[in-house]
């Protein structure tokens, strides 16, 4: 074992980028077999100071220690070679190879036969399935990535860094796209690998999680560290009003309106896409919040996108108000008041290379009445766009230099704010909301807990898809659980616990077992 | 103090990068030879890039919505051809169609952007419907635009004869000139015009850099990106068939050589002048710099005295060093 105090430290480190400086003389240090939480809201400088103890950033000033050595460090592959690891937020796996190519990337084994560099794919396979058994992943590592899902891929990334040997691994968001369950196993992959001596940088916005799982907690706040305490000394209250620099007593607004008559009405939609959906009921009223809880697999996404027309649907009618509707594209789901926000937000919601104005009309200068076309009827009334881009950047208090800020220089809060504000200027009478609160920071989250709380005292139909117990519970009026692709229950809001909605999520969980198993044969 | 404004004055230099190229490469030009900066030359190099920018103006709108058109240059080739045909002369004896009547002015520029139009929806509708690669499906329809070139011209009694005799008014059109500026530039400063107005100030443009910003997000939006795409390949072909009737008005011929390689010049412009090949990003501005700049290489080295073989070095180091430039630029965003 070894007798250092500290594996990592990072001294007195400086950042600057033009007009803003993200770090100012922060000091990091990292004990070897700990779990170590780097908490702060979204800007707070905790991806900038990773990123500048990774090499992808220069420091204006500081200096980085590993095993109290100061070391130089001009790009990852320096730091990955002295045992540090870093597993992004957004996934860097390559979905057309397959599971064990994209965990040796870069490392390949080869086998010399007749001169001649082979590929040792047996090695390969063997090597693999070690990692795998070790962490208990149930992977196939000859399956295509492009076949696993999102959480899968993101163990994978894990997998990949055990598969380093490092001594230090930054966790990202590790949990961001995982279920609890997931997570759990996540957790204990963690805590082996503590045992085996190694140290975990973890970064993450759930509270609840980093009192679970952390040994010491350092909480940043607009570049500066506020201070680092061990996890047993802290408490929720405590780390939110430290990271947000002011009280906060309850992480969800004041449940505080009445759903009236149903709006929204789903009668056994199924899709048209094999082992997605099938005969899904449910209704939505006026001025209710209504949670769709699952596990990853439980085709909420595809059923949010199939009610919006983005994907085939094979049978089942809806209504809206009595009234049947036929959505075939996003522009009639849109044109019959509805918003989807999407769950991928860099994927399917921002415009990244455009400006903020341009990302928040571009949905409603689309749409008829038209209000942003002067007299010529051509030409786009810019001032009008401007005014409404500025009021909602207002209302929603969207953090940005300027209109003109391209969105994706902008932090996840923001950007999802901004994605927000784009589908309140449709006035929309239902807005789905798939993931809504997903990395983004305990402030940005009250703030989106607020404006679900108000859309449905405005009469709104609001849906909230989340993998988050406490904010399925803490928000909705009833919840939806789903599993599989099956409907397997709708709970009120006051029986609603944990146990029974992660039990109604398991529902069909024996049967995938099986196929699970079968798969990996 | 020191370190931060000459920070800046890196900043402005990066951000300016195209017209201190521009700039130094007329200064390098008029030190050698002075008489480079009189109007007439100016005017010369605006005319001769006339079609080159209206070809450009085409290419950018695709290039913005994260698209790419191989085809421009041929296309521009066959439908000079198209309007060189049309545009003869009845009392010159080798007509293309014989028995045909000479056609006032508009018949044969109407009828090469028809041609330019119809073969951009197809190629459109095979990219945004058929959802082919861009680079590949437009590949493909560049060799075939070339295919009917050469069986066009190779026509029964024309016999792959280059076009000539063409009525007055169709080569006044490729000559003339208002007030000192050529005809030839005025259309090329119209489109100019007319794109930027398309692409910063109407629904129509933002759509085009909202599907190049991001598609999927544009078909979540509910913009419909199939008739966005196929418009811009339509747009797109359509110009070239403007530029192929410029490049016969201009020089009083046409054979299937013309508008060769143009649209890699073309596409060097767009970029250089700060456009994205991935997409939603790109200005009429910037492409049109890019075009001068290449023009004035073009020029310049023959009116220095240099081999016109070099300005393939020149432009190659271009292009490298724009991008270069404009990656550094972007290194620390991302």
């Amino acid at each position: 074992m070894s007798e250092l105090e500290y594996i990592l430290e990072a001294h007195h480190v400086s950042k600057s980028f033009p007009g803003v400086k993200a770090l100012n003389d922060v000091t990091l240090k990292i004990r070897p077999g700990t779990v170590h939480a780097l908490m702060g809201e979204n800007g707070a400088g905790k991806s900038t100071l990773m990123k500048c103890m990774y090499g992808i950033y220069a420091m204006d000033e500081g200096q980085i220690l590993i095993n109290h050595k100061e070391v130089h460090i001009a790009k990852p592959r320096d730091v990955m070679e002295l045992g540090v690891t870093m597993i992004h937020q957004e996934l860097h796996s390559i979905p057309p190879q397959n599971v064990m190519e994209n965990v040796w990337v870069g490392r390949i084994p080869y086998r010399k036969v007749l001169g001649i560099q082979w590929v040792d794919k047996r090695k390969m396979y063997e090597d693999t399935r070690k990692i795998f058994d070790q962490l208990q992943l149930n992977i196939d590592p000859k399956a295509k990535v492009s076949t696993l899902s999102t959480s899968f891929c993101q163990l994978l990334e894990i997998a990949r860094a055990v598969s380093f040997g490092a001594k230090v691994i930054i966790m990202d968001e590790p949990t961001s796209s995982l279920t609890e369950t997931e997570a759990e196993i996540l957790f204990r992959i963690i805590r082996q690998l503590k045992r085996e001596n190694v140290a975990i940088i973890y970064i993450s916005h759930k509270i609840d999680e980093i009192l679970e799982i952390s040994d010491e907690v350092t909480i940043m706040r607009d570049g500066s560290v506020v201070g680092t305490w061990n996890a047993s000394e802290l408490t929720t209250e405590l780390i939110v009003n430290r990271m947000v620099g002011r009280e906060m007593t309850n992480r969800f607004p004041p449940h505080n309106h009445t759903p009236g008559d149903v709006w929204l009405d789903v009668s056994h939609l199924t899709s048209a896409t094999p082992r997605s959906f099938t005969d899904i009921s449910f209704h939505v009223r006026k001025g209710e919040i209504f949670g769709i809880g699952g596990l990853v697999g439980a085709q909420r996404t595809e059923l949010m996108e199939s009610i919006f027309g983005l994907r085939p649907v094979a049978s089942g009618d809806m209504t809206i108000n009595g009234t049947r509707v036929g959505i075939t594209c996003s522009k009639d789901a849109i044109q019959n008041g509805m918003a989807l926000l999407t769950e991928e937000r860099r994927a399917k919601g921002i415009f990244g290379v455009l400006s903020i104005t341009d990302n928040i009309v571009m949905v409603r200068q689309n749409l008829k009445p038209d209000i942003y076309h002067g007299k010529t009827k051509i030409l786009l009334d810019r001032k009008k766009r401007d005014a409404d881009a500025h009021q909602y950047t207002d209302t929603l208090r969207i953090k940005a230099p300027s209109l003109k800020t391209r969105i994706m220089s902008l932090s996840g809060g923001n950007q999802q704010k901004v994605l927000v504000g784009r589908w309140l200027l449709t006035k929309p009478t239902i807005l789905i909301m798939d993931e809504p609160t997903r990395g983004i920071d305990v402030g940005a989250k009250f703030e989106i807990y607020e404006l679900m709380e108000a859309l449905a005292r405005e009469g709104k139909c609001v849906i909230m898809v989340s993998s988050e117990m406490p904010e399925l519970i803490g928000m909705s009026d009833r919840i939806m659980v789903m599993c599989e692709g099956h409907l397997s229950g709708i709970v009120g809001r006051e029986a609603a616990t944990e146990e029974t909605i992660m039990s109604l999520a398991s529902t069909y969980k024996k049967k995938q077992g099986v196929e699970e198993n079968e798969y990996r044969k | 103090m020191n370190t931060a404004s000459s920070k800046s004055l890196r900043r402005l230099m990066m951000d300016n990068v195209l017209y201190i190229c521009l700039l130094m490469m007329i200064v390098i030009i008029a030190i050698i030879a002075p008489s480079f900066l009189s109007l007439g030359v100016l005017t010369d190099i605006l005319t001769q890039s006339a079609p080159r920018v209206v070809l450009a103006m085409g290419l950018l709108v695709v290039i913005i919505s994260c698209g790419i058109d191989m085809t421009v240059g041929r296309l521009a080739g066959l439908c000079a051809i198209i309007s060189g045909s049309l545009a003869q002369a009845v009392t010159y004896n080798l007509k293309f169609w014989p028995g045909l009547p000479e056609f006032p002015i508009w018949v044969p520029i109407i009828a090469a952007m028809l041609a330019g139009l119809l073969v951009g929806c197809i190629t459109g509708s095979i990219v945004s419907k058929l959802r082919v690669p861009a680079f590949l499906a437009t590949l493909g329809m560049q060799m075939i635009i070339y295919g009917a070139s050469l069986l066009l011209i190779n026509k029964k009694p024309n016999h792959s004869q280059p076009l000539a005799g063409y009525i007055n008014p169709f080569s006044d059109f490729g000559t003339g000139s208002i007030a000192g500026i050529s005809y030839l530039a005025i259309i090329a400063i119209a489109v100019m015009i007319l794109v930027h107005i398309m692409l910063t100030r109407t629904t129509l443009g933002k759509n085009i850099f909202a599907i190049g910003g991001n598609r999927e997000a544009a078909i979540v939006s509910g913009i419909n990106v199939h008739k966005i795409e196929i418009f811009t390949y339509a747009l797109c072909g359509f110009l070239a068939g403007l530029a192929g009737v410029m490049l016969a008005a201009r020089t009083g011929s046409a054979t299937p050589s013309y508008g060769e390689g143009y649209e890699l010049d073309a596409i060097a412009s767009c970029i250089i002048g700060g456009a994205s090949f991935t997409g939603g990003i790109g200005s009429v501005p910037g492409a049109f710099l890019g075009v001068i700049i290449f023009n004035v290489i073009n020029y310049g080295l023959t009116f220095i005295g240099l081999s016109s073989y070099f300005q393939y070095i020149v432009k190659g180091l271009i292009i490298v060093f724009a991008v270069a430039l404009d990656m550094r630029k972007y290194a620390h965003h991302s």
